[in-house]
């Protein structure tokens, strides 16, 4: 047998005014895992598109062999009989059926003509220990964090038999202990003698699994480092991947001038009224003119929902106390359109879920929420339009063939930096960014990072929510933490640790009631 | 990743690459136009040129209008991801309404403004139940089509069929404009064929800008040739059938209202705010609220604007009967969505256009008008409109996933 389970040989994909691909060779040894890194649009995910049957055999130029087979996949059910699993970014369970269920939707154990049940449940049980998950297979989806739905779709994957199996970012949305978690799985995975190809913008994971690393540029392979031989630093593979080195990835700022309290909240106390219980109790949070203030936290400790909840979007929630202070004024926001007048701006945890209009182009997108802006009489100014958002992709390095092309075409970086533009276009004092990094590579981090401090020099006051210590230390100013829907402590940046904020957003306080 | 590369393709592949490209993403556009060319073509002949008489294309205007209005309607509310299915029956009701008043003896410039604001009266009542208490717009129009339904036979049962004898209202959807002055000294109708002349000039300026507009900031556009061959195509078809309407009688008030309303919606798609509101709702409701929009606003808006368009199509399609009767509006609302459908509105929502929809409208009109001409069954003609309907939408949603990709 060959020496490489998988070969991909000059594959050239090309989209209407884009060349995602430009001759790229890739090669996957048996056994190993193998790290795929690059900028925002460097082609990682439609790699891995051409090589699942997602862009059908023929639609590219370029040959892929399976154990020195060559292959042709005319759809993703062709590359799932060669062992290929491919896991995406955006999980795809149905959130509305058991585990068991979504484990063998599509290859179902047949008893006859019907579905075996019994046998389902069992071998689910199976599977899910193989992945460490110690769950009732007839839990729903729905009720499972997002870590536990990753390890489920990597079951789902292993159920099927995957030779090679694909993880497209799988840790973006992951916390620390989440990542870990996995990233240990895979190792133990590959003791099995499962090939694993992960896509990931998280540098420190890759230099502590990967086993190869391949860096892709604009369409093309930068290199392919061999990390067995010897350790591959992310200084060395950042170099590679945006073509310069960049020092320290936390810009610092200078003469930070912090000013008066602009935004503050007292008391804030929010119910779900669907399960009728709160979802978080006596919130308290200040914000000063100028300032970066951090939400650190778990999963689940209510950060999106404080977020969505200052912001007057409240579908099913229901602010049960607590004052909202803007400029020493209260206010109240009814709907999210009041807390943009009011200067107030969200950018969104999930770009492609609710805060982008991935079918329409990018202009469309940057203009929306501050479109008042660009109406003459009752016309929007289209010119207006057009050259505003030209200066937002220049001045943000939006990749993209023009601002007419769709959102939803764009690599998963270049949305958000899209998403970003839209908000800042709505000129807002305070700007809350939920995950504001999320997916995105180390230069755009950068530039998303110097950014926000530029923002913040210009008198912007700035609630960042991440999952991410290194950037909540890296970033803040001040920082809070929450756990349990509660606020369990408040931190400067001089004396903030990841050991203190870590025992903090574990803390479970008198937390929210039932 | 490189965007010279885009000119540089264009550049290089000529013409025929370039026709192949525009094929390529416009294959829903172009599927539309050669579907109404087909049938032009078969009823013509079929029909032994009856089918392109300027009467029967005349007729053919006329019977389209009350479906265009209500495709329109239509248009917006797919586009959100709702669905009306009562506007027939709304349509139907709100006729007989119009019919039950001029009897009565009612000014017509009374009751048409009264019987439009009662249509307002139907769509905010259905849009108050899908925003406020959240009926889906299936159930809420569902009902609505058996309330109005009911109320329709209710309000004709004492008279049957009632019939109208007011000239004006008549005019509606039997009239023609009337002509210049200088017009009694030729044989065809002059303000008809300069309202056609100047249209054509509109339209040639308002390309010309556009292309202007995109060469401006370097967005791609199509070659001179391209360009030139498309003018010269939609000014021949436009002075064609201007030339037909001059030389019958004119141009029909029932294209004039078509016209202007059609205008009015235009315009508000794609250059007021409340235009973006819409289609960024349909592309993404979460989003759309999150960056301020009103969604629960804009779909009652796109729901009163619905009830709106439904009391327009029964006027129309009573003074086209000059009667109202009992069973108006059965199927209007399959016209309505098949000829959005058509016109290229997406199943998925957020994508669609009220001029593609009036070529969608056309395209079923014609095909009721032709099999009517041939004389064939009701019952067939039902299963022919039901088959396309679904041809269309199976055509969508095919391109559409071929697209993402
Ligand atoms: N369906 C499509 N149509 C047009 N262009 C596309 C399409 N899919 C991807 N592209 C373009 O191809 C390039 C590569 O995109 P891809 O999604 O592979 O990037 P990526 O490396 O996965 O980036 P990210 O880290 O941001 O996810 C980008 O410039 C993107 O805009
Ligand atoms: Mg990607």
């Amino acid at each position: 047998m060959s020496d490489y389970i998988l070969e991909m040989r000059a594959i050239t994909k090309e989209f209407p005014g884009v060349k995602a691909l430009d001759n790229v060779s890739f090669q996957v040894r048996r056994g190993e895992i193998h790290c795929l890194v690059g900028e925002n649009g460097a082609g990682k995910s439609t790699l891995m598109k051409v090589l699942s049957g997602v862009y059908p055999f023929g639609t590219f130029e370029g040959s892929i062999l399976i154990n020195g087979q060559p292959q042709q996949f005319r759809h993703v059910s062709d590359s799932e009989k060669q062992g290929i699993a491919i896991i995406y970014q955006e999980l795809a369970l149905f959130p509305e059926l058991p585990i068991y269920e979504n484990l063998f939707v599509g290859h179902e154990i047949m008893k006859g003509r019907i579905i075996d049940w019994k046998e389902t449940k069992a071998r689910a049980k199976g599977v899910l220990e193989r992945v460490g998950l110690d769950l009732d297979p007839s839990m729903k989806i729905k009720d499972l964090g997002v870590g536990q739905r990753q390890l489920v779709e990597i079951a789902k994957a292993l159920s099927r038999d995957a030779q090679i199996l694909i993880l497209d970012e799988p840790t973006a949305a992951l916390n620390e202990d989440d990542s870990e978690n996995l990233l240990n799985l895979l190792q133990e995975l590959k003791g099995q003698g499962v090939t694993c190809i992960l896509i990931s913008h998280k540098l420190k994971e890759i230099v502590a699994v990967a086993d190869t690393i391949t860096v892709l540029r604009d369409g093309r392979v930068v290199t392919s480092l061999n990390a067995r031989e010897r350790k591959v630093t992310e200084q060395e593979i950042i170099k590679h991947m945006v073509g310069r080195e960049i020092e320290n990835i936390y810009p610092k700022r200078e003469n930070v001038q912090i000013g008066d309290v602009l935004f503050e909240i007292k008391n804030w106390t929010v119910v779900d009224r669907t399960r009728n219980r709160e979802i978080l109790h006596n919130v308290n949070m200040q914000v000063r003119k100028g300032e970066i203030v951090g939400v650190a936290g778990l999963m689940g400790s209510g950060r999106t929902e404080l977020a969505l909840s200052i912001f007057g979007n409240v579908p099913g929630y229901q602010i049960t106390s607590g004052e909202l202070y803007l400029n020493g004024k209260q206010v109240q926001f009814r709907h999210p359109a009041d807390a943009i007048k009011s200067g107030v701006a969200y950018v969104t945890e999930d770009r492609k879920l609710n805060g982008l209009v991935l079918i329409q182009d990018v202009k469309f997108n940057i203009s929306l929420p501050a479109l008042e802006k660009l109406v003459e009489g009752l016309v929007v100014n289209e010119h207006e339009e057009i050259t505003m958002a030209e200066d937002y992709r220049r001045s943000f390095d939006i990749r993209t063939p023009s601002v007419k092309a769709k959102v939803g075409n764009l690599s998963g970086g270049n949305q958000q930096k899209a998403s970003l533009a839209k908000w800042l276009f709505a000129e807002p004092s305070l700007l809350i960014m939920d995950e504001p990094t999320r997916g995105i590579d180390v230069g755009a981090k950068y530039e998303i990072y110097t950014l926000m401090n530029r923002l913040v020099a210009q008198g912007m006051s700035i609630i960042m929510i991440s999952s991410e210590l290194l950037e909540i230390l890296g970033m803040s100013d001040r920082i809070y933490i929450m756990s349990e829907g509660t606020i369990t402590g408040e931190l400067d940046a001089q004396e903030a640790t990841e050991e203190k904020i870590m025992a903090m957003a574990t803390k479970t306080t008198e937390g929210v009631r039932e | 990743m490189k965007t010279a590369d885009v000119t540089k393709k264009v550049g290089k592949g000529g013409l025929g690459a370039e026709i192949r490209s525009l094929l390529a993403s416009n294959i829903r556009d172009y599927a539309m136009y050669v579907a109404l060319v087909i049938i032009f073509i078969v009823f013509t002949i079929a029909t032994d040129r009856l089918f392109i008489s300027p009467r029967n294309l005349v007729n053919l205007v006329n019977q389209t209008g009350y479906v265009a209005v209500l495709a329109i309607g239509m248009t917006l509310i797919l586009i959100i991801r709702h669905i009306d299915l009562s506007v027939g029956f709304v349509a139907g009701f709100l006729g007989a309404v119009a019919a039950i008043l001029l009897m009565r003896g009612w000014n017509v410039w009374l009751v048409i403004p009264v019987v439009l604001l009662c249509g307002i009266a139907v769509g905010v009542y259905q849009g108050l139940l899908v925003t406020r208490i959240k009926v889906p717009a299936f159930v809420t129009t569902l009902a609505g089509m058996f309330i109005f339904r009911g109320l329709l036979s209710w309000v004709t049962a004492g008279t049957g069929t009632i019939i109208v004898r007011d000239r004006t209202f008549l005019q509606l959807s039997n009239g023609y404009i009337p002509d210049l002055p200088w017009g009694q000294n030729v044989n065809f109708h002059l303000l008809t064929l300069l309202l056609g002349i100047a249209m054509v000039g509109i339209f040639i300026l308002g390309q010309f800008k556009q292309r202007q507009d995109l060469k401006r900031y370097n967005f791609p556009t199509t070659s001179p040739v391209i360009f030139v061959g498309k003018l010269v195509f939609f000014s021949a078809v436009i002075l064609a059938v201007t030339w037909i309407m001059a030389s019958y009688r004119g141009l029909p008030w029932t294209a004039v209202i078509v016209a202007i309303v059609l205008l009015i919606y235009n315009f508000i798609l794609n250059k007021t705010r409340l235009g973006r509101h819409i289609y960024a709702i349909g592309g993404n409701p979460e989003a759309a609220e999150l960056s301020g929009i009103k969604v629960r606003n804009v779909t009652f808006l796109v729901f009163a604007s619905m009830g709106l368009m439904s009391a327009l199509a029964g006027i129309l399609y009573t003074s086209r009967l000059a009667s109202a009767t009992p069973t108006a509006g059965l199927g209007f609302e399959l016209d309505a969505i098949a000829s959005s459908y058509i016109g290229g509105v997406s199943v998925g929502g957020g994508v669609g256009r009220v001029t593609n929809t009036i070529v969608g409208a056309l395209v079923i009109m014609s095909l009721t008008n032709g099999m009517n001409l041939l004389g064939v069954d009701i019952s067939f003609q039902y299963v022919v409109k039901g088959i396309i309907f679904v041809l269309a939408v199976a055509f969508d949603v095919i391109t559409r996933s071929k697209a993402k990709v």
